[in-house]
């Protein structure tokens, strides 16, 4: 049963909450209450913030061999978003082709639907990225 | 109390498919069916969209064009005959996307078409009583037609979003009016994935009976013609229904021109008047008033008259794509690959 366990993370899914070591500025994605950098130093001084959605692809695949859950997209691309904030996220591209990709190419945060647990149970939602 | 559109924003999935198309595949006339409907391309929604993530995308660009705080957001109502889940409600991820929980109430609604428009004159009642600051009505929908059924031509999906409110309005809701029978044209049982619709019935003693009657008994108690109207939008099945129930009521072509999306993108139900609406008011300019009729089969209309203020000179349009915008973002698909997007192909366990 992974329903609990994705209901923690909407925040995070939903409205790309993330946090800043209030020690060094470092953001981080998905949230974390200790600073990779400061460790110890940034114990109570991380700061939960919303990323603004935008950032540029990094770089980028097209995935043909899909797991089950994602047949019905395949072909899809996966990419590397640089977020303007600096963190990189890992997330589907969706809404445009792969030969209009391009790294450095604008893209903004949307949500949609990113898996479901059969039939008859819950749907999962969250961010994918669309071409800004 | 005035109460009335504090923003608005909309989302049209870009997939579309022809008629002809359609046709093709059930060895039926699409383009005699394209005509006939006046509808020239449907939208489809992808794979992985649906009425939440529809709704999601208009209330966020509906909150991109105003600087309210989502938190003073009272409550919040999703229509649709669509919704993902039976139990469990659209509107509380909605809700959590726009980060407007968790102090509000929320709920989903279901009128067929219209149910959009019934959660905008909840929104007006809870404003107009002071039991709330701010309210959202939303009219999305992915509907289906049956495999094959006439209805498969126009069946699409979209969706509008409306901050309904007492301040900084950009359109005053003068008043609203609503016409209810039971009349069984168009249906669908619990349970079963395609509505079910009475063919010719749906047409007089449904849509043209109620819309007609809805949209004299608005305009007798508003004291207003046909001509007092800069715009007018009518629910809109197909391009032909719309235009024909215009005719029969007053209105020009040139009054409904703007506001009749359907025959480019289909009939996205809920989302069919708010959307119509949504391409009036990216055009409109202070003072032009507007008359809205929605349908919903079952059957009922509401009807709106609104005035649009001086405050639409500086509305944020451009931090939101347009009605127009979000028709031309389109990419064409074979019934196969839209036959895939809406499931119409059994497909083994596991696979979504």
């Amino acid at each position: 049963m992974t329903t609990a366990r994705f209901w923690r993370d909407n925040a995070t899914r939903y409205n790309l909450m993330a946090t800043r070591c209030g020690s060094c500025g470092k953001v981080t994605f998905p949230p974390r209450h200790v600073c990779p950098i400061c460790h110890r130093r940034s114990m109570g001084k991380m700061e939960k913030f919303r990323l603004s959605g935008k950032g540029e692809v990094y770089s980028f695949t097209l995935v043909h061999e899909a797991p089950a859950a994602f047949e019905l997209q395949k072909p899809y691309i996966v990419a590397m978003i640089k977020m303007d904030e600096g963190v990189m996220m890992t997330a589907q591209l969706s809404d445009c082709e792969y030969a209009e990709v391009k790294i450095g190419m604008r893209v903004k945060a949307t949500l949609r639907k990113i898996g479901e647990e059969g039939a008859g149970g819950v749907i999962h939602y969250g961010y994918k990225f669309v071409p800004e | 109390m005035n109460v009335g559109i504090v923003s608005y924003g909309a989302y049209i999935p870009r997939f579309r498919i022809v008629p002809p198309e359609i046709g093709r595949v059930w060895g039926s006339d699409g383009e005699a069916m394209s005509k006939g409907l006046m509808i020239f391309s449907k939208s489809v929604p992808g794979p992985d969209e649906d009425v939440i993530t529809i709704s999601v995308e208009a209330a966020r660009n509906m909150m991109r064009r105003t600087s309210t705080s989502p938190k003073e957001i009272g409550a919040l109502y999703v229509g649709s005959e669509s919704h993902p889940y039976a139990v469990k409600p659209s509107g509380t991820i909605v809700a959590e996307a726009i980060e407007a929980s968790p102090h509000l109430t929320v709920a989903d609604l279901e009128f067929a078409c219209k149910a959009g428009t019934a959660g905008i004159q909840m929104c007006m009642g809870l404003v107009g009583s002071g039991m709330v600051k701010y309210g959202v009505a939303i009219g999305a929908d992915t509907s289906q037609g049956a495999p094959g059924d006439p209805l498969e031509y126009s069946a699409s999906a979209g969706g509008a979003a409306y901050l309904i409110g007492s301040q900084d309005l950009i359109a005053t809701i003068n008043g609203t009016y609503s016409y209810t029978t039971d009349t069984p044209d168009f249906w669908r049982r619990e349970g079963q994935p395609y509505p079910s619709h009475g063919g010719r019935f749906t047409g007089e003693p449904a849509y043209f009976k109620h819309v007609s009657a809805c949209a004299k008994g608005m305009m007798e108690r508003m004291g207003t013609k046909p001509e007092d109207y800069q715009y007018a939008v009518f629910h809109q099945p197909n391009g032909k229904f719309p235009t024909r129930v215009a005719k029969m009521l007053g209105f020009t072509d040139k009054q409904i021109e703007v506001g009749l999306i359907t025959p480019h993108i289909g009939n996205t139900y809920s989302g069919a008047v708010p959307l119509g609406l949504a391409a009036i008011l990216d055009v409109a300019k202070p003072n032009d008033r507007i008359f809205a009729v929605a349908y919903g089969s079952g059957a009922g209309c509401d009807g709106f008259d609104i005035t649009v203020t001086e405050n639409i000179s500086h509305f944020k349009l451009d931090a939101a794509p347009t009605i127009q915008q979000l028709i031309e973002r389109k990419k064409m698909i074979d019934y196969a690959t839209y036959a895939k997007y809406r499931r119409k192909i059994m497909m083994k366990e596991g696979g979504s």
